[in-house]
């Protein structure tokens, strides 16, 4: 469904005068989703998680500089295919009732996207044909209007399905509830029918039975289909949900597990820093590991996990010390991928 | 309101100008003590100022102001005659400073960083730092002297009946002040609407809108006007105090008969009743402007409502 191949990512940005800096955020990342499947990326919070999201949309900034390659479909999704797909075969279910515009009644911006929809599909349809200016006039305005119930009739299903009363459209964002404000963002993602969702942190402060409410309604447009790319820096929330993890370290990712994988003590695991956020959960033991992520923009040499890995010390104290010189690069092992030398 | 009446008697009545002084002006070495006090007592200068002040207060609920005493009317003619003058300009200023700031600041923050957006920034912060007057003079020098497109001052034409005076003389002398006042008033309003639409072109609900497939026109129509109208609006009408302010400086310098230059004349020949009404009647206008502001508010935002 979706491809993602040795994705980089950094942003320009001015200092003092003219004094230009990269700053690198995503490094050679690489992963991939099928239909019907969620793949969750978990990674620590403020680590460019959110922009991976961004870049598959095409709505970063425009100081961004992106490099590696998108498939979508089988397809390469360049800038123009993001454009025309995002809010209909790709949408985006955003973190917070925020993401909303505080002054637009809610079922107007849930019909948004079935809207843009239907009114490009009459201007296309319309060309050629020399009618009567007032004629078309009329014509225009019916098919208009036939769109705009069209887009109300959807809505409705779709607040129908997440339980939302009709009252809600005309609710502004701030009238709502936390649990409503995520149905209603779920719904303003399904209305304009996806095939692909992108969910960055859609589970912040909330309840937990609001959280497994929002997580079991991605697990039912999962099992519809749908492929859902599930961005969290919760490894609990993600476990309960997700077919697959992605980790997230340090701008890359370093291992694709399945979920069922993660049991005991981690000994299904591939990567020494899967394990140990397994391991550093509350009921797995709480054991911490030392030092803290390296920037993407100043990596260590060679593997970017080396200068806390356990795997990397006992073996330099051999004869191997290519932990420290060569960057590991991503590859399969037992049905998952791993980016280390010596995952087994 | 009231408050306002006490300050604004006591500092007049303070002033260091003598109103008769004033009054009689070039003339004072051939009037005689006698006279004088004539005059001051025609005017009840000789009384406390508490009774002056009473006496004041009485004229104002009876709605005339008082006499003004270079006028010889009652203060609310003059500031009705006046005002209508200064309407004329105020409003037009008004006007476009207000359409030509909001679609200026606009284009500026939807072509951010480029070079219309710079343009346009310079511009701004040029004229937001230039006096009234100045530009007043350099249009004069300009339009008038130079090209001799418009007249130099008043309101109408010199030597010309009341009743000769066409809609176009009228016209043509407008036109240089009212420049003057909105091309100082659009810049403040530029570059407030387009750090306002650059925020909200970076907040998260333009991201999700984009996220959603919206896009150019229709994303800035949909989210971007309807925030930042509240901020525009408090502006647009917030304004009406600088404006004021303004219109005093351009009506002087182009010598045009509005309220302005009412009130620089009243306050320089002492002429207490004017100025206190002036100062009443500005009080009002201002207060007028905020309250409209804030009844828009609750058409516009919907958050307001709700609360109300």
């Amino acid at each position: 469904m979706l491809e993602v191949n040795n994705l980089s990512l950094s942003f320009t940005q001015y200092q003092r005068g003219l004094k230009q800096k990269n700053i690198q955020v995503i490094s050679d990342l690489s992963l991939s989703i099928q239909e019907g499947e969620i793949l969750a990326v978990v990674g620590s919070s403020g680590s460019g998680k959110s922009l991976l999201a961004h870049a598959i949309l095409g709505i970063l900034p425009k100081n961004a500089s992106l490099s590696g390659r998108l498939y979508y479909g089988g397809q390469e999704l360049t800038a123009k295919r993001q454009k025309e797909l995002r809010g209909k075969e790709i949408a985006f279910i955003p973190q917070s009732v925020n993401f909303l515009d505080p002054l637009m009644q809610i079922g107007q911006q849930v019909r948004t996207s079935s809207q843009v929809g239907s009114e490009k599909g009459i201007a296309k349809g319309k060309g050629g044909e020399k009618e009567k200016d007032r004629d078309r006039d009329r014509e225009k305005g019916r098919v208009k209007d036939r769109a705009k119930d069209k887009g109300r009739e959807k809505q409705r299903k779709i607040f129908d399905r997440y339980e939302l009363d009709y009252d809600v459209e005309n609710y502004y964002p701030f009238q709502i509830s936390g649990g409503m404000a995520r149905r209603v963002l779920v719904a303003s993602a399904v209305v304009g029918g996806p095939k692909l969702i992108i969910a960055d942190e859609p589970t912040p402060g909330l309840h937990h039975e609001v959280v497994k409410e929002a997580l079991g309604h991605l697990r039912e447009l999962a099992d519809e289909g749908t492929a859902i790319m599930l961005i969290t820096h919760d490894i609990a929330t993600a476990l309960e949900v997700a077919d697959r993890i992605a980790v997230f370290y340090a701008g890359t990712i370093v291992e694709i597990a399945w979920a069922s994988e993660f049991t005991d003590h981690g000994d299904k695991l591939r990567h020494p820093y899967t394990k140990a956020l397994w391991m550093a959960l509350p009921q797995n033991g709480f054991l911490p590991i030392l030092g803290r992520q390296p920037s993407p923009s100043e990596p260590p040499p060679g593997c970017l996990f080396q200068p806390r890995c356990s795997l990397s010390s006992k073996s330099s104290s051999t004869n191997n010390s290519s932990c420290s010189q060569e960057a590991p690069v991503m590859r399969e092992l037992r049905s998952g991928k791993v980016r280390c030398h010596f995952a087994t | 309101m009231v408050a306002l009446c006490f300050l604004a008697f006591f500092l007049v009545s303070h002033s260091p100008i003598d109103p008769v002084q004033a009054y009689v002006g070039a003339d004072m070495m051939q009037v005689s003590p006698e006279q004088r006090e004539k005059i001051a007592e025609h005017w009840g200068l000789d009384k406390p100022p508490w009774e002056q002040f009473l006496h004041w207060g009485k004229s104002v609920l009876q709605g005339d102001l008082g006499t003004s005493m270079i006028y010889r009317s009652p203060v609310s003619d003059v500031i009705k005659e006046r005002f209508q003058a200064s309407l004329a300009l105020m409003g037009i200023a008004w006007l476009l400073s207000g359409f030509f700031g909001f679609i200026m600041g606009v284009t500026a923050a939807m072509h951010r960083g480029s070079w219309i957006d710079k343009l346009i920034k310079w511009y701004s912060l040029t004229l937001a730092s230039t006096p009234t007057f100045w530009l007043g003079l350099l249009l004069l020098m300009l339009f008038s002297v130079w090209l001799g497109w418009f007249p130099i001052g008043l309101g109408v034409p010199a030597g010309v009946l009341a009743e000769e005076v066409t809609f176009y003389d009228r016209i043509s002398h407008i036109i240089l002040p009212a420049l003057t006042l909105s091309i100082v008033g659009v810049a403040n309003i530029a570059l407030h609407t387009r750090q306002k639409l650059i925020d909200v072109l970076e907040s998260d609900y333009v991201l999700y809108a984009r996220a959603k497939g919206e896009y150019g026109f229709t994303l800035l129509w949909r989210h971007g006007i309807r925030n930042i109208a509240l901020p525009a609006i408090t502006i647009q009408f917030a304004s009406f105090s600088e404006l004021f302010a303004g219109s005093i400086l351009a009506e002087q310098v182009f010598s045009y008969p509005g309220l302005g230059q009412a009130t620089v004349q009243a306050g320089l020949r002492g002429d207490l009743p004017l100025l206190l009404g002036i100062v009443l009647f500005s009080a009002l206008f201002v207060f007028t402007g905020n309250l409209i502001a804030d009844i828009i508010y609750r058409i516009v935002d919907p958050r307001i409502k709700e609360v109300a």
